[in-house]
C-alpha cells in the first residue's frame, strides 16, 4: 500500500487542470515509475496526487498537416520506439528511449514524465534537445508552446505552473527533415541503468555528402540539466565530412559541457565520456546520413 | 491519514470479468494478491526493478508493483495462473522452464514466464541478443540466466514448428560496456586526464 494522502483521477486534460487548481498541494502522477518509487522511498510520501494516467487522449504519435510530429505526453517509451512515424522520421528518438530501464519500465514510463521531472539523466531529453523539440503545455488559459531548452529551468525544475499539464512534445519538420542521428548511453550495465552520461547527435549533410550543413549535439548528465553543445555545433557547421572535423567538434564539446563529480562517476571521467561519445555518435550519424567516413 | 478512499475497479483477470472495491493507495500487486489470491504475482523489490510482480496488461508487460490498482479499470490482465490448461496442465513455456532447469528457488519464475509468454505471442524469431534484451527486466539470483534463456529460445522455435538451429551463442554484447578509449578504471588515468580518488 502506498502512502498517498488522496488520489484524484482526471478524465481529461481540462479535468486535470481543474483538480490541480482545486488542490494546490497535489502533484501530478503520469506513469508513476518515478513518483511511486519516490513515495515508497519516503521523498514524496503522504502527498495528494492527481492521476492523469487514464487520459488516453494524451497518448499516441501523429503527424500534423505541416509535417510536425506530435507525441502525446503520456505515450510510453515502448510505444514511441514501436511507432511507424518515429521509426521512419526520427529513429534516433526510438533508439534513445529503448535504453530506458527495462522492457516493463518502458511500457509504463512516459515521455512527458521523463521531461517533466527535470532530471539531467533522462534518456529522451538529450535527443529531444538535439531534435529542437517543442513542448506543449496546457493550462487554465489555454495552450502555450516553448522550446525544450527553455522548458528546463534548473535541476528538477521545469517551466510548468502548478495547474498546468505538459500535453505534447512536438518535432517540427525543419528539425528532422534530412537529419540523421545517433544516441549513445554510457552506463555500468545494459539494463535498469541510469545514464552516467548520454550523448545524442543529429547531422544534416549536403547533397553530395561532402559537407556538414548542420550538426546538433545534445547531452544528458553533462550539466545540471540536459544541454546543447553550441560551441561544438558552430565549429562543425559548414565543415567538410572528415575525421579532422569530427575531432574538432569533439574537442570543442569540452567548452560546452559542465559535468560534476557524483557517486556514479567523476567529473574527469564524464569529460572524457563527453568527448569520446561526441566523436563516436557524430561518426555514426554521418554514416547513417550516407557520408563516407 | 485522513478518510480512507476506496474505488470500485472492474477488469478482466485471466479471462474473467472481476470487480472489487480497492483502496486507492493499493498497487496492482496488492490487488491481485489480496483480492484475487493470485499469489504468483510476487512482491520482490517493489520499485519496478526485479520483475517478480510482472503481469500482462492489454498484451504488454508491466511491473504491477509500480502500477496503481485503480488504473486496472477496464483492462485485460493476465497472470501466471491464466496459463494453466483446463485440467491443470502446464503450458509449454512452463514445462520448458522445468525441462531446462530454468527454475531453482522459483521466486522470479512467474514474472519471467509472463514476459516469455508475451515475447512468444509475438510469433517472431529473435536472436539470442534480442532475447537477452527482451528478458532484461528480470533479476534471478539462482540460475545465472542461461537456462532461462534456453527455455525461452527452445519454446520460441517450437511454437513456430522449427527445430532450434543451435544452442545459445555467447553474448556478443557481454563485453560491450562501451569501450571509452584509453582509460584505466583502477588508476583513473586516461590519455589526457587523471581521475581523482573519490569516496561515496
Amino acid at each position: 500500500m502506498y502512502d498517498i494522502k488522496a488520489l484524484y483521477e482526471a478524465e481529461s486534460v481540462e479535468d486535470a487542470i481543474r483538480l490541480l487548481t482545486e488542490h494546490p498541494e497535489a502533484q501530478i502522477i503520469a506513469g508513476g515509475s518515478d513518483v511511486l518509487v519516490q513515495i515508497r522511498g519516503g521523498r514524496r510520501a503522504g502527498k495528494e496526487l492527481v492521476s492523469i494516467y487514464m487520459i488516453d487522449d494524451m497518448r499516441g504519435v501523429s503527424m500534423l498537416e505541416d509535417g510536425t510530429i506530435r507525441i502525446g505526453s503520456l505515450t510510453s517509451f515502448y510505444h514511441i520506439a514501436e511507432d511507424p512515424i518515429v521509426q521512419k522520421y526520427i529513429p534516433v528518438l526510438g533508439e534513445a528511449v529503448s535504453t530506458v530501464g527495462s522492457p516493463q519500465v518502458r511500457c509504463i514510463g512516459t515521455i512527458g514524465g521523463n521531461t517533466c521531472n527535470g532530471v539531467t539523466s533522462a534518456d529522451s531529453s538529450s535527443t529531444l534537445h538535439a531534435l529542437d523539440a517543442i513542448v506543449e503545455v496546457t493550462g487554465p488559459n489555454g495552450v502555450r508552446t516553448l522550446p525544450i531548452k527553455e522548458f528546463y529551468l534548473g535541476p528538477g525544475k521545469v517551466d510548468l505552473a502548478h495547474n498546468e499539464v505538459q500535453t505534447a512534445i512536438m518535432i517540427p519538420k525543419a528539425a528532422y527533415e534530412g537529419y540523421y542521428g545517433n544516441y549513445i548511453k554510457y552506463g555500468m550495465r545494459n539494463a535498469m541503468e541510469i545514464a552516467t552520461t548520454g550523448c545524442s547527435v543529429n547531422v544534416k549533410l549536403s547533397d553530395d555528402k561532402k559537407t556538414i550543413l548542420d550538426i546538433r549535439i545534445g547531452y544528458g548528465v553533462a550539466g545540471p540539466v540536459p544541454l546543447r553543445a553550441v560551441t561544438a555545433e558552430a565549429a562543425g557547421k559548414g565543415q567538410p565530412v572528415s575525421m579532422d572535423t569530427v575531432k574538432l567538434v569533439s574537442e570543442k564539446v569540452l567548452e560546452d559541457v559542465k559535468p560534476r563529480d557524483s557517486w556514479r562517476a567523476s567529473k574527469e571521467f564524464r569529460l572524457h565520456l563527453c568527448k569520446t561519445m561526441a566523436e563516436r555518435a557524430t561518426i555514426e550519424a554521418i554514416k547513417r546520413a550516407g557520408g563516407d567516413i | 491519514m485522513g478518510q480512507r478512499q476506496y474505488k470500485l475497479v472492474t477488469c478482466t483477470i485471466n479471462g474473467k470479468e472481476r470487480s472489487a472495491m480497492v483502496d486507492v493507495r493499493a498497487s496492482l500487486t496488492d490487488m491481485l494478491r489480496n483480492e484475487y489470491e493470485l499469489t504468483s504475482v510476487k512482491k520482490g523489490c517493489e520499485v519496478g526493478e526485479c520483475g517478480a510482480c510482472n503481469v500482462i496488461i492489454n498484451g504488454e508487460c508491466f511491473n504491477s508493483c509500480i502500477y496503481l490498482a485503480v488504473w486496472a479499470e477496464g483492462k485485460d490482465i493476465r497472470t501466471l495462473e491464466g496459463l494453466e490448461g483446463p485440467n491443470g496442465e502446464l503450458s509449454d513455456i512452463q514445462q520448458a522452464f522445468i525441462d531446462e532447469t530454468a527454475i531453482q528457488c522459483g521466486f522470479c519464475s512467474p514474472g519471467f514466464i509472463m514476459t516469455a509468454e508475451e515475447i512468444l505471442e509475438r510469433n517472431k524469431i529473435y536472436t539470442d541478443d534480442e532475447l537477452r534484451k527482451l528478458l532484461s527486466g528480470h533479476l534471478c539470483r539462482c540460475t545465472g540466466y542461461e537456462n532461462i534463456l534456453r527455455a525461452v529460445k527452445k519454446t520460441m522455435y517450437k511454437r513456430q514448428g522449427l527445430e532450434m538451429p543451435e544452442d545459445l551463442q555467447p553474448n556478443e554484447d557481454f563485453h560491450s560496456t562501451p569501450d571509452v578509449g584509453p582509460y584505466n578504471r583502477l588508476t583513473g588515468e586516461t590519455a589526457c586526464i587523471k581521475e581523482p580518488r573519490y569516496s561515496r
